[in-house]
């Protein structure tokens, strides 16, 4: 198949950037987006351009990687997938695809396509964890019960691979489901508990000094989240969030 | 600091639009059921509704919380919307959030503002002349709003701006009612589907009303 791209240039974080087209000719339709990419970074370093920057490691959906926004969506049309897993069956011969990257304050482009989520790093570090003492006597997890339920809700937050899909898709570039995942996987566990109230108050302090914007509850990031993330998870933030604020301040 | 969360965080300023959301929905739902009196009620019983309303000391008080509600709704919401669109400074050349999203829920701000112009349109025509303005008496010595209401409404544009400003609060209802609840923590699998749904019946039920009545004192 034969396509009209229009990908995002930009030489690095100080300058502008623009999109620029592209014609790929000749694009299996069993091949990976990011291998069409890669089809096409041949093309320009055949002709001595600079070949397309973007993201991508495992290229299987776990890593969280790859980040584009393609055709107006984050990881392009389908659902529940990245974008190493979009298939160019997806197109149309002669289709014209937008190519940019996750646009955020807080995700500031590097180059090109690739930007820096190293905001939910930090988000991660304020409180992302349990302490555990690993002096050798750690409690063998499993010695303590937890209802299957709570056990199935952590387990779908801890899915989360932090790929930002929900910061790009939302309106406000809220980074709320990211948050919510990540404190979700902790408060519903035991293990998680000790640290609960300070983990909810450090999380989202640290996601407003990021620039993120606030979240109006739009759903858009639960339709594009590449693991299904659900809105529950926020709705648990609040409620973590509010609570601990209540009470510890 | 609890009060600096409360304040100052994203999720406390949000709680702050709900909760002040939800005490405008209640208001609104007595402020039909007041104003419903000027199609099956009379002159009399509503001028005296009216004096009740404006004189009543527990209203009184009431009303203060409902005009500090609407400022802070208003200003803080202001102020989430401005932080919004501070958050991406770039924006996409090509954008498909119909594929994701309802478009009231991406639209809160703008209903918002019709509301609101709305709301200063209303209060100067009815709520300004009931309190500081020169208003005719009617038989039994009381201030004689139903006559000034049926008079506004007697004009097609007025009450037109009022049956698009009623479709507006729909829209922002219909996406505010329940996302007030999620804002609130309350979602459940199993109950919010039914306050989904009941948000959105509410809302059109509410400003359907509303609407319904300029249209029925234009055609009677």
């Amino acid at each position: 198949m034969d396509l009209n791209l229009k990908v995002w240039r930009q030489k690095n974080a100080t300058e502008k950037g623009a999109l620029k087209d592209y014609a790929i000719k000749e694009v299996s339709p069993d091949s990976s987006f990011l291998e069409m990419l890669d089809l096409l970074n041949d093309q320009l370093i055949e002709s001595g351009e600079d070949p397309v920057a973007f993201d991508h490691d495992c290229r299987e959906g776990i890593c969280g990687s790859c980040s584009l926004y393609v055709n107006g969506e984050a990881h392009g049309p389908s659902r529940a997938i990245t974008t190493c897993q979009l298939h160019m069956r997806s197109f149309k011969d002669g289709d014209t695809i937008y190519i940019e990257p996750f646009r955020a304050k807080a995700f500031p482009v590097i180059k090109d396509l690739v930007v820096d989520r190293s905001s939910f790093d930090r988000i991660q570090q304020a409180g992302g964890f349990i302490s555990v003492n690993t002096s050798g006597n750690t409690q063998d997890a499993n010695a303590l019960p937890i209802p299957k339920a709570d056990a199935d809700k952590a387990f779908d937050a801890a899915t989360c691979i932090g790929c930002g899909a929900c910061v790009a898709t939302c309106k406000n570039a809220s980074a709320m489901l990211f948050v919510s995942a990540k404190v979700s996987q902790f408060s519903l566990l035991p293990q998680g508990k000790v640290e609960a109230k300070s983990r909810a108050l450090n999380m989202v302090h640290q996601m407003d000094l990021e620039g993120f914007g606030n979240c109006t509850n739009t759903g858009a990031c639960e339709v594009e989240c590449p693991k299904g993330i659900s809105l529950e998870n926020i709705a648990r933030l609040n409620r973590e969030f509010l609570g601990a604020t209540i009470t510890e301040g | 600091m609890s009060s600096q969360g409360l304040i100052k965080s994203s999720i406390g300023r949000k709680l702050w639009m709900a909760l002040t959301g939800l005490f405008l929905v209640l208001f609104l739902v007595v402020h039909l059921a007041g104003n419903l009196q000027l199609i099956y009620g009379t002159q009399e019983g509503f001028n005296e509704y009216s004096q009740f309303m404006t004189t009543f000391p527990l209203i009184k008080i009431t009303s203060y919380l409902l005009y500090a509600s609407i400022l802070l709704h208003a200003v803080d919401g202001f102020m989430l919307a401005r932080s919004n669109r501070a958050a991406r400074p770039v924006r996409y050349a090509m954008n498909k959030p119909g594929e994701n999203s309802s478009w009231a829920s991406r639209s809160m701000a703008l209903l918002g503002t019709i509301t609101l112009v709305f709301l200063i349109i209303h209060m100067k025509s009815f709520w300004y002349v009931m309190h500081f303005g020169n208003i005719p008496m009617d038989a039994n010595g009381m201030k004689d709003l139903y006559s000034i209401t049926i008079a506004a409404f007697e004009n097609p544009l007025y009450s037109l701006l009022y049956v698009i400003c009623m479709i507006a609060l729909g829209f922002h209802l219909s996406h505010g009612i329940q996302s007030a609840f999620q804002t609130l923590g309350l979602n459940h699998p199993g109950y919010t589907p039914g306050i989904k749904k009941f948000g959105s019946i509410f809302a059109w039920l509410m400003s359907g009303l509303f609407a319904l009545i300029p249209i029925w004192i234009y055609l009677t």
